[in-house]
């Protein structure tokens, strides 16, 4: 399988990354590179097999219902670009 | 006292030969003057440094001193720490300064020991080579022209070079055991859930494990003792009785010591593609492995082949996910111009972030897109599987498995940076080891052309002191760990 530069871009467009056309062209030649490596494994016989997705058989542990954390906001609020009134200023990300 | 072990150093302290004041300035000359030229530190502070040690000398004054106290180590710049820049190697972090400590970082911090300095790494712990910093390459100290092999190339290259007794790595598909194999260290890569990742920035979640690089088996143990264990802010750390990590390395084992070990040697370690002078020094090993009482047993892997395609799906799946947090809005570099919010998104991450990122993160974007989950995502999952599977047979009929860490020594800079396929089948011996969760370790079995060699252990869940024993027996009959590089 091999990918094209429409591809690409609209991968790029859904990963939120700008993405030149110099770049889309070099990046469409890597990652056809990558794919040819991955697709050999299309052919391993897994029928069956159930998927692993994490190293361990773990299980998200729950924790009692209490405040652990003490109240670090100045702390955490000195290393923001920009703060007033203890909140957070960031861009306007509701349009 | 610059390239004594954790060990000697520890005795050095306690015999008040020197203090840690003394022996965190020499290490943080040294890094004046070599770290220009070797570029593995990205930040030091040696106010802070020398803040810690003067604390730790208070404590060895008090009497209140465990084994790594005063002790200087240099810390992976992944690992978060309160006060320090922390930069992943990535423009995206280029200003982050932590206001908490990762879990490791405050493991070292209770027992005492000085935090030297943050290493310089592949951006996002992506790389086989340490070229894809956002603050340059690292040069391998045995020879500067070559890579020192990622992604904690930074701490490799820190501790080859006598800047620092030891480091801290991280390892999500070799990092840890191939620049420790680039740079003649001792590596290892802890069963998955033995060290807490919090802190820790995340690239692939469920492979990611950190650990220590140090010049000998013995420093690594020592290393781990106070690395490891259970940590409640962590979901995957997993709940089991500490361990002490040295306990069998005192032990005088006579002549023999390692009889009645079964090595097992996977018969696709030791078939084509590794070079003849890697393959001579990691059999010359094995040899001397027979000599201390070990006996040897073909074992099969036999779906290992396909561990680099299936970890090329998982890791950047899971780092497409887990970078999806740098848009900046939350934290991290903001691209300075931009028409609106969606745009501000795509110039962020597309500034902030390097070349490797962006593929990976492009790859793990295609892979979990509509259409292409089962036929890549689920398909690696099982893949994962049935190597991990590989791994239960194996240990069925041997103790360790040994082979190659790295199919080549040190590569030239720039070598495989334009061919990314080239560079991922660097990891090709390294990458099943983290799809399974097992331990691995790098250990140094000699040079080939002048450059280090890497013979690698591999142990069952949660056979860190086994591997460590292994390793230091090895160690004890020969001095290739001893070797530093010429200035």
């Amino acid at each position: 399988m091999s990918l094209t530069l429409e591809q690409v871009r609209r991968v790029a467009h859904l990963a939120r990354l700008d993405i030149s056309e110099t770049e889309a062209e070099t990046t469409l030649g890597h990652l056809n590179g990558i794919f040819t490596l991955i697709e050999a494994m299309q052919a391993v016989d897994t029928k069956g097999i159930e998927p692993m997705a994490h190293a361990q058989d773990v299980a998200q542990r729950l924790r009692d219902d209490r405040v652990t954390e003490e109240n670090r906001r100045a702390a955490y609020q000195a290393v923001a670009p920009e703060t007033e009134a203890g909140l957070y200023l960031v861009p306007k990300v509701i349009e | 006292m610059i390239g004594w072990t954790l060990k000697q150093l520890g005795a050095a302290l306690a015999g008040k030969d020197i203090s840690s004041v003394e022996l965190t300035q020499l290490h943080l000359d040294r890094i004046a003057r070599l770290n220009p030229e070797i570029n593995a530190f990205v930040t030091v502070d040696a106010e802070k440094s020398l803040a810690q040690a003067q604390a730790a000398d208070a404590r060895l004054a008090a009497g209140d001193a465990g084994p790594l106290t005063g002790i200087p180590i240099a810390q992976k710049d992944i690992f978060c720490a309160q006060g320090w820049r922390t930069t992943c190697g990535s423009r995206m972090l280029g200003n982050f300064v932590s206001p908490y400590d990762a879990t490791v970082i405050a493991k070292f911090d209770a027992a005492g020991a000085v935090n030297l300095g943050k290493t310089n790494m592949d951006e996002f712990a992506m790389g086989s080579s340490n070229e894809t910093s956002y603050f340059g390459p690292v040069k391998n100290p045995w020879d500067t022209q070559r890579v020192p092999g990622g992604s904690s190339g930074g701490s490799a290259a820190a501790v080859a070079a006598l800047m620092a007794p030891a480091a801290t790595g991280t390892d999500t598909g070799g990092s840890i055991r191939q620049p420790a194999a680039l740079c003649n260290l001792s590596g290892l890569k802890p069963t998955y859930g033995v060290v807490s990742r919090w802190g820790m920035i995340a690239f692939a979640s469920s492979l990611d494990q950190a650990g220590p690089m140090a010049r000998t088996a013995e420093d690594c143990a020592l290393m781990l003792n106070a690395m490891a264990g259970f940590d409640d802010k962590d979901s995957t750390s997993l709940e089991r009785p500490t361990e002490d990590y040295c306990r069998d390395l005192a032990a005088n084992a006579g002549e023999k010591p390692l009889s009645g070990l079964k090595i097992g040697l996977p018969k696709e370690f030791f078939g084509d593609g590794c070079d003849a002078g890697v393959m001579a020094r990691v059999q010359d090993a094995i040899a001397e492995y027979r000599k201390l009482g070990a006996e040897t047993v073909e074992v099969s892997l036999p779906n290992m082949q396909h561990g680099v395609a299936a970890y090329y799906v998982i890791a950047p799946a899971e780092a497409s996910s887990n970078l999806s947090r740098y848009d900046g809005v939350r934290y991290g570099y903001r691209a300075p111009e931009y028409a609106d919010l969606d745009d501000m998104y795509c110039k962020t991450r597309a500034q902030g972030f390097g070349a490797e990122v962006k593929r990976r993160i492009l790859i793990g974007t295609y892979v979990l897109s509509h259409g292409y989950y089962d036929a890549y995502y689920l398909q690696a999952q099982r893949i994962r599987r049935l190597i991990a599977q590989d791994f239960v047979d194996a240990f069925k009929r041997c103790d360790v498995i040994m082979g190659p860490t790295s199919p080549c020594t040190a590569f030239g800079l720039g070598e495989k940076a334009a061919d990314p396929v080239q560079m991922y089948l660097s990891d090709i011996y390294t990458i099943a080891v983290n799809l399974a969760g097992l331990p691995g370790m790098s250990i140094p079995c000699g040079f080939a052309d002048g450059l280090p060699v890497g013979l690698q252990l591999i142990g069952d869940y949660f056979a860190e002191a086994r591997l460590l024993n292994v390793a230091h027996r090895y160690q004890q009959a020969t001095d290739w760990h001893l070797r530093t590089p010429a200035e």
